[in-house]
């Protein structure tokens, strides 16, 4: 098995929390220690706009262009949304990275505000999660015991903190904009910008919205530079390393960091055991939910933001769902579509009324009352979902519409035996 | 109807932060803690505490899926339904609960101690097919285990209800 070089997990223990003092003997805080006696916020942006750390939750915006968004004249208060929704069915990274080394990512939340000049961070956490709620809220204090948070941190004129912010349950807050009407104690519905939070976020104030991976990364692009970061990655176009988490018929799901650029086909043989006895690669959802169906003609694919989209993939969050030769893709479009259906916040037409329209079409169809005019039909309705307010829509047609690009024999199969073939 | 010291409480809570609204989730959860959901009192109740109209608070109440209206069991058993775990058994976890338990989704037990009711994805793929029981998860579900953690909450209450 290739071994490479860990930087989120490289303290990761089997069955416990990493501590402060472990985090700290591994070199943790000694970036924000570094920044605060002698970087100013511009070269904090800087180094991380060099690293090209793109987002990790979902979109690839890359990092450091998002905080320079933020303008120089910006008023205060401003605001650090740490996002850990993560409702995408098949993503579970954040959950592990907090369980694994919460403090890598306390360290990049205090460095981004820092960049930014952000006073207060809201953690925003779904109820699955609690246990990661407790476990930060704790880490946390240990963080403001030890001098990290609150008021001039490590002595500097500069204050933050963090609050751990509860959802209430619902894909959308997971949304770049709809996040901030749930924190704000609002109806989650998407924002359209203009204005961007970064300059109109949070009780109209400059916003930072960042995903809990992203941020984990920064301490350690600062301690040891953007070009190493960079050659973290087996791609040319790719920076860094990029925690995984699969899912489906392998042998042994689970979430590992790997090089931006691994090989699919390494990372299911290798670090997922391969697929489970009796189970044949059928395809994969490469970036979870609201990605298209890869089949096996990219299995050996290198997995990287550029080189996923030039075959028309997306790596989105990098949650591998893996499907094999005895799943009905029907169904499983069928299931994925349920999910966007009851979790659109229904506030526009494209996705409150296109979702469960395609959703009823694929249930007909699944279960034998399938008609070959449904085909174009369900084509043309996801080509609506475009049209949403925000990016949900045009996520739930990933699936469907690789479905009937890849997999449209196995639907008309469905339509003539009247039947799944697969029950 | 919500005990003053809860009201204390809340009350204290909400003066730390700039925007009272801000807490309308935490509230919530509270008082879902104490009483299992939020009745349509408790709305009224925590709507003023929180300087938000009584409709402004349902709007959100009813937008979530973990904000209750209704009166549940003690134990609310959520089930995954989507795509990871719906892949790995969830339909026969869903019939073995639904068996055991004596209730289609969304009942209630007669002994008011479990309720069965339907989530999407929870972020534990890694360990289909899983559920929830109250805030905890359980993974890798078989109907043993379903078996053994559902008697461990039933022998808990009776412990609790003669104590």
């Amino acid at each position: 098995m290739g071994e490479y070089p860990q930087v989120l997990f490289q303290n990761r223990k089997p069955r416990r929390i990493v501590t402060l003092d472990e985090y700290r003997q591994s070199g943790g805080y000694q970036a924000l220690e570094r920044i605060i006696r002698g970087k100013t916020p511009k070269q904090v942006i800087e180094r991380v706009t060099e690293a090209e750390l793109r987002g990790r939750g979902g979109a690839g915006f890359p990092a450091g262009k998002k905080w320079s968004l933020v303008p120089d004249d910006a008023p205060f208060p401003r605001y650090i949304v740490v996002n850990s929704d993560e409702m995408e069915p098949g993503t579970f990274k954040d959950r592990v990275l907090i369980h694994a080394d919460p403090h890598t990512v306390i360290e990049g939340i205090i460095i981004a505000a820092y960049a930014v000049s952000a006073e207060k961070g809201f953690f925003f956490i779904r109820p699955s999660y609690e246990t990661s709620a407790v476990i930060l809220e704790r880490e946390l204090e240990n963080a403001r015991q030890a001098g990290y948070l609150g008021d001039n941190i490590l002595g500097s004129d500069f204050s933050f903190d963090i609050v751990v912010h509860r959802s209430g349950g619902r894909y959308i807050c997971g949304e770049g904009t709809a996040i901030l009407n749930a924190i704000m104690g609002k109806r989650p519905n998407p924002i359209k910008p203009p204005p961007y939070p970064t300059v109109k976020g949070l009780w109209e104030q400059p916003t930072v919205v960042n995903n809990v991976e992203t941020l984990a990364f920064v301490p350690h692009i600062i301690r040891n530079g953007p070009d190493w970061f960079k050659s973290l990655a087996l791609t040319e176009s790719g920076s860094g390393t990029k925690l995984y988490c699969i899912s489906g018929k392998v042998n042994n799901p689970c979430c590992v960091e790997l090089p931006i650029g691994v090989r699919l086909s390494e990372i299911i043989e290798e670090h997922c055991q391969g697929m489970r006895p009796g189970s044949e690669f059928k395809a994969c959802l490469p970036g979870g939910a609201s990605t298209r169906y890869m089949t096996p003609e990219h299995y050996d694919i290198q997995m990287d933001f550029d080189t996923l989209s030039e075959v028309d993939h997306r790596l989105g969050t990098a949650a591998i769902m893996v499907f094999d030769h005895k799943t009905c893709l029907v169904a499983a479009t069928l299931n994925l579509t349920e999910f966007f259906a009851r979790e659109s916040c229904g506030w526009c037409t494209p996705c409150r009324e296109g979702l469960p329209y395609v959703r009823d079409l694929l249930w007909r169809i699944e279960n034998g009352e399938g008609r070959e005019e449904f085909i174009p039909m369900i084509r043309t309705m996801s080509k609506h979902f475009w049209n949403a307010y925000c990016a949900l829509a045009p996520g739930a047609a990933g699936p469907i519409e690789s479905l009937l690009t890849f997999f449209e024999d196995e639907v008309r199969e469905h339509i003539s035996q009247k039947k799944c073939p697969f029950k | 109807m919500l005990p003053d010291e809860l009201r204390e409480q809340f009350a204290k809570e909400i003066a730390q932060v700039e925007n009272p609204r801000e807490k309308a989730i935490d509230v919530m959860y509270e008082i879902q803690r104490n009483f299992g959901y939020m009745s349509d009192g408790a709305m009224i109740e925590a709507a003023e505490l929180l300087s938000m109209s009584p409709v402004e608070l349902e709007e959100i109440a009813t937008f979530y899926n973990f904000i209750l209206r209704e009166p549940v069991g003690r134990h609310v058993i959520r089930v995954c339904d989507s795509a990871m775990c719906w892949l790995d058994g969830y339909q026969s976890i869903l019939d073995y609960l639904r068996s055991r338990l004596k209730v289609e989704m969304g009942g209630t037990t007669d002994d008011g101690l479990f309720t069965l009711l339907p989530v999407c994805c929870i972020g534990y793929c890694d360990r289909a097919p899983a559920m929830m029981i109250n805030r905890t998860v359980y993974g890798y579900l078989t109907t043993e285990k379903i078996d053994r953690i559902l008697q461990t909450l039933v022998d808990q209450s009776k412990t609790s209800s003669s104590d």
